[in-house]
């Protein structure tokens, strides 16, 4: 079964698409097909939101309104959903709460960020509790405003995210979920043809069959990363094939001793397994990219894409998990950082995809930390990103396992490191500083924009020693300035 | 100024208007995407779109060939436009004369335009753009300060220096003598509308342009002199900027430029949108700096002489260096007296793209220089830097500038002891140093840092604005001036002024777009003064109207002028009262205009440049800020923990957008000082064009702990509009005070060492200083 057209739900209406190019993005369908300007470009790569809109998604039977850039996100991916952008929230001459709130706090000055603010936080309003701070500025995270400051949109959003929707969508929930229901079936998509497409294959076998007869077609899982090749290099991507339809690379599989997640789980689908692991987890996915980013980009991509600055990639090579890959029928696994060939270069053939990540868990006697060093805390790319896995026995070191972003040319394990510390006690620190500087036998770090290498090195260096001082019982409020576990423990 | 009242004589001044928290004229059209920028206006059928074409791989050196068959055979290209297609003078710089729209022999940046392609949709000139192959007999770019020094390039200005006193005498006689260099880094202007016009051609070779602009004058002026054609064939329309903070004023007139080019070519209307990275590549930036100084002072930190130098990266061409590095100059004292100085400055030329106007124009980075150079002082003699600064500011007896002004109003103690004592800075210093003791690798640090701002177009004949106001016969009331609105909130403030002068309420007066077919031969919105001119402006046009009424109503009604007010709405005629709306018909009926113009020019400035002697400021803006930061001395992360702000803005004509100008500028000035870092590599490439690598405040980076009040003041001493004060810049000033409390922290390491941090105060710089305190 094959359907040639994409559907979605706009201002209560399904909305079919036929024809498009492969790599039209969402952005680009509001303001040049739709003609709906509301929505702004600021950057065209995800980082700004000025072009935030809200997706609609159905699952498990409970609706999820998720903010995304536009910009990123190819049209072709809303199938399904419902599309709501800033245009559709006031009604009847009134405006939304969250619109009434902006203005009644003095929420813009320029306005040219507002749009995307007041979808992010339409999507706070409908997440069902009432909103912290802290949710406030992680939903903000991807809402850049160059003029405000951003002290009275927190405080628009503090009073009027309060857990209590009542709006038009929280009104027709019913009709929503049943508008939404009706769009949802398991036949793959094709818009196009065998020379130029837009694929969206409902099931494995057949995702892996396109894949394997299209070897020269993007695959696509978030956009996150892809939707850049097309928004800024220019870049023409005659046939895309879309993962995020193939229920099989959805499963977040939950077992004793390990995780095992599809490759199109999303971050946002993954925090609460990933975050249960241990608490350092937690703050790294809160930090990573943006709500937008998370709700769209996928663990499984961050791996698939290579990029030697990712940040998933050291945490799990530094909890041992391994990669499933798929080829049409044949499958095959291995453990993670040896996925990792070169810059640039992963042990991916053409056709092949990336399936499935199995993570495990952590064991009685070891102890995991992890750290992201950027020059803004919150969606930054990392400077350097270091991962820690520590088993200890009567107080010494019985294995490690670490692993660095930001260090090399593609995610590494400290091998020399990690020798070098087995059998160090943990009740002598002056005993470290041999197993510390093997970090230089590791990494050969290079400089660029984001640090040079001296200081990455030394960040290095540094993380080693903070994580060996936490491990061996120092609070960290002692020694961090963000992200102390004693508070996450509490909370 | 001592002719003018003090702040403690100033009457307050009744008001029904003025002085409300009225939100921004446009906050319901923001919030539902329905306020139009540049690139929302329905483009008229069949407009098309230009993208600038460049060399990817050169910085600078002469064009050998253009190769463009490859640009032209993309199907939906009309045209790519060379500087040969210029038909008349092929510049948009400000004044000089240097900055070429289209690069013409050869390219003096990485990024500089050298084509421009034209075609149906900004996709295809996207993808054509990349097509095209400049070759470049390359050079070796001057890309830093040192760079510039070294190659000995010449200077895109001349020097210029102040100065008073014999300093070497003063400096080897003084007990305590430091010598210090620091780096300041640069800043992206970041404005989340990036640089666009859209240009309409006329019938008769003019064209109209709506740009996204600071000065639509001088767009107007670029265009015509471009085109060839008379500035009366022009109109540049702006009604509102998705942000400027400087980065509008000169440079938007190269985008205005390519879409006029282009609409003269092909005949049809044309935009030029810069795609973001673009923006950030081909647009210049903060000026950043090297100062070398040295200090004299005595064993309590009071300065006896100053000698700095200031070097600055002006980039290519000379754009707005001049007053940019003027007003280093000015503001290198800050709030403090310098008794025998020598304030020197270079305006070195790179081969990077031309820095230009950013929020202080060069203001922030000669304070900089001397709130570091109290935090020097008082690491040496080991006093808490609160008491040097107190020790130094400018107070009767010890008031002169070192431009010659003398400074009357000295309200910066009273409130740095106001901030002190509500800020709890003495006993928060103490905890710190008591938690800095225990603490191995985490370090507190707070400091309290008083702004002095300037006020005035330190080129004086740019102290001028123009108003056009009409009165329509229900009473509603059509504004127009002369000021732009890039968010900051002028519109709604200048209307306030208008609505106050009738006596009517604020939404009879519908504000309109800034057009220079309105009111000619404006000054750019900038230098924080659009509410001080073009406040007064529309208050004279409206003052002409009004007077106009009273005197056909004192006819009309046989009353005296005392007897006639204009309030809510109405007007009261002795015992008497009509509607604002029936005066205005009736007067209309009676044949009387209701219709005009109205000027101001700020008085009292004088200003001798060659003799660096006059009274280029008509007043001071103060405030003062007292943050308090914690670092990480292994990796070098550093978080704001609070932040006390008291900012003296006057009477405020609306305290919300004066809050509004207050935090945000904060906040921008916290990222110049923290995060934001322009990286540019050994071949003059930048490396932070885009958002993913040059990082600006996001809201978690706020302070949770944000105090921010307004100084209690009786109104400004000088009579500017209702007794206010400008705020758009000087609040950009207090974030100085983080990158003093993060100093502050890496200090402690070892007392008496002064840390080597450089600004930005990234986790980088942070971790660097650290490490040299430990060394």
């Amino acid at each position: 079964m094959t359907r040639n057209t994409i559907r979605f739900i706009r201002r209560g209406k399904v909305v079919e698409v036929t024809a498009f190019p492969p790599s039209r993005t969402l952005l680009d369908y509001l303001r040049l097909d739709e003609k709906s300007r509301g929505t702004k470009e600021g950057c065209n790569e995800g980082d700004c939101g000025a072009c935030t809109v809200v997706l609609g998604r159905l699952r498990g039977g409970r609706v999820f309104y998720e903010p995304v850039n536009a910009c990123i996100q190819l049209l072709g991916q809303i199938d399904g959903t419902e599309l709501i952008s800033v245009e559709d929230l006031a009604a009847g001459g009134s405006l939304h709460p969250v619109q009434q709130a902006l203005v009644d706090h003095h929420g813009s000055q320029c306005g040219f960020c507002t749009p995307g603010i007041a979808m992010s936080l339409f999507a706070l309003y409908h997440h069902g509790e009432a909103a912290t701070r802290q949710d406030i500025v992680d939903q903000l995270a991807g809402n850049l405003c160059r003029c405000t400051g951003y002290r009275p949109i927190i405080d628009a959003a503090q009073q009027v995210c309060d857990g209590k929707a009542s709006d038009r969508w929280s009104k027709e929930s019913d009709a929503v979920r049943t508008r939404l229901a009706a769009l949802q079936d398991d036949t793959d998509i094709v818009i196009g043809d065998a020379d130029s497409f837009f694929a969206a294959p409902a099931s494995g076998d057949s995702v892996a069959a396109m894949a394997a007869r299209h070897p020269d077609a993007t695959i696509l899982a978030g956009a996150t990363d892809v939707a850049l090749w097309i928004t800024k290099q220019m870049r023409i991507l005659p046939k895309i094939i879309h993962l995020g339809r193939v229920a099989a690379l959805h499963r977040l599989e939950n077992h004793p001793d390990r995780l095992s997640l599809g490759a199109a789980v999303t971050y946002a689908e993954a925090e609460a397994a990933l975050s249960a692991i241990d608490p350092d987890i937690a703050e790294l996915l809160r930090r990573l990219g943006s709500k937008q980013v998370r709700v769209s980009g996928t663990i499984g991509g961050n791996i698939a894409n290579g990029s030697p600055i990712g940040d998933m990639p050291p945490i799990l090579i530094a909890l041992g998990a391994s990669l499933t890959l798929r080829y049409d029928a044949a499958w095959r696994m291995l453990p993670l950082e040896d996925f990792f060939v070169a810059y640039g270069k992963q042990d991916r053939q053409p056709g092949e995809l990336v399936w499935r990540i199995d993570v495990p868990k952590l064991q009685a006697n070891e102890a995991f930390r992890c750290y992201k060093i950027s020059k803004r805390f919150d969606q930054d790319i990392s400077a350097v990103m270091g991962a820690f896995k520590i088993a200890v026995e009567n107080n010494c070191i019985a294995n490690a396992r670490i692993a660095f972003g930001g260090m090399a040319a593609t995610p590494k394990r400290a091998l020399a490191t990690e020798r070098a510390l087995v059998g160090l006690k943990l009740t002598e620190p002056d005993s470290w500083s041999g197993a510390i500087a093997a970090l230089g036998t590791d990494y050969q770090p290079i400089g660029d924009m984001r640090a040079s290498a001296d200081y990455r090195r030394a960040v290095a260096h540094g993380l080693l020693q903070k994580a060996l001082s936490e491990i061996a019982g120092e609070l960290t409020e002692r020694t961090r300035v963000l992200g102390q576990r004693e508070r996450q423990v509490v909370a | 100024m001592t002719s003018r009242p003090s702040p403690h004589q100033t009457a307050r001044i009744e008001t029904e208007t003025v002085g409300l928290s009225l939100a921004h004229d446009s906050a319901m059209l923001h919030v539902q995407g329905s306020a139009v920028y540049i690139d929302d206006i329905r483009e008229p059928e069949g407009t098309l779109h230009v993208a600038p074409g460049y060399a990817p791989d050169a910085a600078c050196g002469r064009i050998l060939s253009l190769s463009l068959d490859a640009v032209r055979a993309v199907p939906g290209v009309l045209a790519v436009l060379t500087a040969r297609d210029i038909p008349g003078v092929n510049d948009c710089s400000p004044s000089i004369g240097d900055d070429p729209v289209l690069a013409d022999d050869r390219i003096a940046f990485h990024g500089q335009v050298v084509f421009a392609v034209v075609a149906e949709t900004r996709e295809v000139a996207r993808q054509a753009a990349r097509l095209g192959k400049v070759e470049i007999a390359a050079e070796t770019p001057a890309v830093t300060v040192e760079d510039a020094l070294a190659r000995r390039t010449i200077d895109v200005l001349p020097d210029y220096a102040f100065k008073r006193g014999n300093v070497t005498k003063a400096l080897r006689a003084s007990q305590t003598r430091i010598e210090d260099s620091f780096h300041i880094g640069g800043q992206e202007h970041f404005y989340l509308e990036g640089q666009a016009a859209l240009a309409v051609p006329d019938e008769r070779g003019g064209v109209t342009v709506y740009s996204s602009t600071q000065h639509p004058t001088e767009v107007q002026h670029c265009l015509a002199k471009m085109l060839a054609v008379p500035d009366a064939a022009v109109t540049c329309e702006c009604r509102r900027m998705g942000g400027g903070f400087g980065g509008k004023e000169s440079q938007a007139a190269q985008w205005a430029a390519l879409a006029a080019l282009a609409a003269r070519i092909t005949g049809r209307p044309a935009k030029c949108r810069l795609d973001r990275d673009d923006d950030m590549v081909m647009t210049g930036k903060r000026h950043d700096f090297r100062v070398d100084y040295a200090a004299g002072c005595d064993e309590t930190g009071r300065l006896a002489a100053v000698d700095v130098t200031f070097l600055s990266r002006c980039g290519y061409s000379a754009d707005l260096s001049q007053g940019v590095n003027d007003r280093t100059m000015f503001h290198a004292d800050n709030a403090y007296f310098y008794p025998q100085l020598h304030i020197q400055s270079r305006r070195l030329r790179t081969n990077t793209v031309s820095n230009t106007a950013f929020r202080g124009f060069g203001g922030p980075q000669g304070m900089l220089f001397a709130e570091r150079m109290m935090e020097a002082i008082a690491v040496r003699l080991n006093l808490d830097p609160l008491d040097v600064r107190k020790r130094n500011l400018y107070e009767t007896g010890r008031d002169v500038t070192p431009y010659g002004m003398k400074v009357t109003d000295n309200i910066a103690l009273a409130m740095i002891e106001e901030l002190e004592a509500s800020s709890d800075y003495r006993r928060r210093r103490d905890q710190i140093a008591r938690f800095n003791a225990g603490s191995r690798f985490i370090k507190k640090g707070i400091a309290l840092t008083p702004v002095k701002f300037g006020i005035s177009f330190t080129l004086t004949q740019m102290n001028q604005a123009g108003a056009l106001v009409h009165v329509y016969t229900d009473g509603s009331v059509h504004l127009n001036h002369g000021g732009t609105e890039m968010g900051q909130g002028l519109y709604v403030k200048v209307a306030q002024v208008v609505a106050e002068e009738f006596g009517i309420d604020i939404d009879m007066v519908r504000i309109t777009a800034t057009t220079t077919g309105k009111v000619p031969n404006t000054s750019p919105t900038a230098a924080s003064s659009g509410s001080d001119l073009n406040g007064m402006a529309a208050r004279n046009a409206g003052m002409v109207i009004k007077n106009r009424l009273i005197e056909f109503a004192v006819k009309e009604w046989k009353v005296a002028r005392s007897a006639i007010r204009f309030e809510r709405g109405q007007v009261i005629i002795g015992n008497h009262a009509i509607a604002f709306g029936d005066l205005a018909k009736k007067a209309h009926q009676a044949r009387i205009s209701l219709s005009s113009t109205g000027f101001y020019a700020t008085p009292d400035l004088v200003w001798d440049r060659d003799k660096a002697k006059g009274r280029p400021f008509y007043y001071f803006a103060y405030g003062a800020a007292c943050s308090e930061v914690t670092i990480d001395t292994l990796t070098g992360e550093m978080t704001v923990d609070r932040v006390d702000i008291l900012h003296d803005v006057g009477r405020s004509l609306n305290p919300a957008i004066d809050i509004g100008q207050i935090e945000g500028g904060f906040i921008q000035g916290m990222g110049w000082l923290t995060m934001e870092e322009l990286v540019f590599d050994d071949r003059g490439r930048l490396r932070t064009h885009a958002p993913s690598t040059y990082k600006i405040p996001c809201a978690s980076d706020v302070p949770a702990d944000f105090r921010v009040k307004l100084f209690e003041s009786a109104g400004n001493p000088a009579d500017t509009i209702y007794r206010s004060k400008a705020v758009g810049e000087p609040p950009l000033m207090l974030a100085i005070s983080v990158w003093c409390a993060v100093l502050n922290a890496v200090g402690s390491i070892r007392p008496g060492k002064m840390p080597p941090l450089e600004a930005p105060a990234t986790p980088e710089a942070i971790l660097t200083a650290v490490k040299a305190m430990q060394t």
